[in-house]
């Protein structure tokens, strides 16, 4: 686990992710300017490094309703006014972007944030960037994995020499600066299914998944397969680590969290996917067993505590800024993670057992 | 109520006629309501890449975006090779899995012969349902027959295809109000 900087005697790594949307809030009708939004997740990054989290992490988006298209730029502000806190990106679309160019990126704010940086390599849910960025989206998946190879590669190696199909070769080339550490944590980003974790396994890169809605057993055969790949190629399954993302909000009462939230989720789903998010299944999340992390503090911590039963996973990574959820709010539930989810769930997790 | 008729192929005229039909006779019992009749034969869309109905543009973003916003949507169809036209699969598959989540579907078949009368109930339910709608039972079938110049001349069609209409607005008026009485139940 020391390759990617954690350390599981230390309990659970519990981190922030952002996809850097940009709504309106649903209770109110009013959204941000964009400067203010971006300016923002600079600031629940402080408050998140302030608070003892792990990990802040900004997913790249290049459509409407989104304001970190530049996210390794928004990363470089976070970098720069954080102390402590790893950062990283959630993801980075390798497909569309030259890999050179990326590590150049991510590399130069591992300098910066004095070796916090990791990347996290997708694929891209909507596809409105291809057209933008000028590639084919026939080439989705081959864009993906050749990249993504390239990219691996450029962090092993000092000197690269690589040839493939969607750009020019490398001869000799010395891809500057290094970080810190001469390597980054380079993660997959995984959807929801056991055929995409499959993948990364057989590569014997970390995953990290998006898990949305439904029971903690159902992803749990994810991770499983992802593990049993990662065995099956010779790897260490118990030395690579496993990251999970998804919806989270707490507040005093179960249902505060779920009204307070839940207008956030339906209406931002709307607008970026196309759907809203059904209330039935949102409901759902007052059973131990879903996976959305919505309600009181101590709920969540049970939940929390279930699913790394279940999964036995090293990060676990929040959503709570979906859909124009206004800044006290996010203050309020960063607060609420700092004063008493995560040290309950550091104590919980810890290697030596429960009552550590 | 906001209601959409798809006629699902861009060749023949029965199925336009047919649903031309039902939109005579939806709108007499229920003249207020928000409606759109859509043909394909009208539109040029394109055959679906996998990427998110919103990120088509032109007629293929219009007729996707115009299904996605109905309660209640009209699926016309014919029968070609014994199944549903390669058109109408195709804005199926342009839309996400779910897509008729909240939505009710009834149906209209048009076909040469009446040995087609199950390919609606083995091909399109199984579809409609696998996107989550709720399907009105009973569809409208009519056949060469029914036919004649361009009208419909089986009084029964025009019949059955009054009772698909009323069937489904009473279909979408309980789904409605079911779910906002257990919407109302959870209280956030």
């Amino acid at each position: 686990m020391e390759n990617y900087r954690i350390d599981p005697s230390k309990g659970m790594e519990f981190g922030i992710y952002t996809l850097g949307d940009h709504l309106a809030n649903p209770h109110t009708g009013e959204r941000i300017s964009a400067q203010e939004r971006v300016q923002q997740l600079v600031r629940l990054a402080q408050l998140a490094d302030q608070a003892g989290l792990d990990f802040f992490s900004v997913g790249e988006s290049h459509q409407p309703y989104f304001a970190s298209q530049a996210h390794a730029v928004i990363l470089a502000a976070i970098a720069q006014a954080t102390e402590k806190i790893k950062i990283g990106s959630s993801s980075t679309i390798i497909s569309t972007s030259d890999p050179v160019r990326v590590y150049e990126n991510f590399a130069t704010l591992d300098l910066l944030s004095g070796g916090r940086a990791e990347i996290v390599a997708g694929r891209a849910s909507r596809v409105g960037l291809f057209e933008l960025l000028g590639y084919d989206l026939h080439d989705y998946e081959a864009l993906f994995e050749e990249k993504f190879d390239l990219l691996l590669q450029i962090n092993q190696e000092e000197v690269v020499n690589w040839s493939g199909e969607f750009r020019k070769p490398l001869r000799n080339a010395q891809v500057l600066p290094r970080p810190v550490e001469g390597s980054l944590p380079i993660w997959r980003a995984v959807g929801g299914t056991p055929a995409s974790a499959i993948k990364a396994g057989y590569a014997g890169v970390p995953m990290i998944t998006a898990m949305l809605g439904g029971p903690a057993s159902v992803f749990k055969r994810t991770i499983d397969a992802y593990r049993e790949a990662l065995t099956a190629r010779g790897f260490d399954a118990t030395q690579i680590p496993v990251a999970t993302t998804g919806f989270f909000y707490a507040a005093e009462t179960t249902q505060e969290a779920l009204r307070d939230y839940y207008p956030h989720i339906n209406e931002g789903m709307k607008k970026t996917n196309g759907q809203g998010f059904p209330k039935q299944l949102f409901a759902q999340a007052q059973d131990h067993r879903s996976i959305i992390n919505v309600g009181s503090p101590q709920q969540i911590i049970e939940k929390i505590l279930y699913q790394h039963e279940q999964f036995g996973h090293q990060r676990y990574l929040a959503q709570l800024d979906f859909g124009g959820v206004p800044f006290e709010k996010m203050e309020r539930n960063i607060e609420l993670i700092g004063t008493e989810i995560l040290p309950a769930i550091k104590k919980y997790t810890k290697q030596g057992g429960t009552d550590a | 109520m906001r209601v959409v008729g798809l006629a699902g192929s861009i060749v023949g005229s029965k199925t336009k006629t047919a649903m031309s039909l039902l939109w005579e006779e939806m709108l007499k019992a229920y003249p207020d309501a928000d409606h759109e009749l859509l043909d394909l034969a009208d539109y040029k869309l394109q055959f679906s890449d996998g990427r998110n109905y919103l990120e088509y543009t032109g007629d293929t973003a219009y007729v996707t975006q115009k299904l996605m916003e109905a309660d209640i949507l009209f699926i016309g169809t014919p029968i070609f090779q014994a199944s549903i036209p390669g058109t109408l699969k195709n804005v199926f598959d342009l839309l996400p899995t779910q897509a008729f989540r909240d939505k009710v579907a009834g149906i209209v078949v048009t076909a040469g012969s009446a040995k087609h009368y199950l390919v609606a109930e083995q091909q399109l339910k199984p579809i409609l349902s696998y996107m989550k709608a709720h399907i009105v039972a009973s569809y409208v079938f009519v056949e060469e027959k029914d036919f004649l110049n361009g009208n419909v001349i089986n009084d029964d069609v025009h019949l059955r295809l009054q009772r698909l209409a009323e069937d489904a607005f009473d279909l979408a008026e309980a789904q409605l109000s079911v779910r906002e009485k257990r919407e109302a139940e959870y209280d956030f």
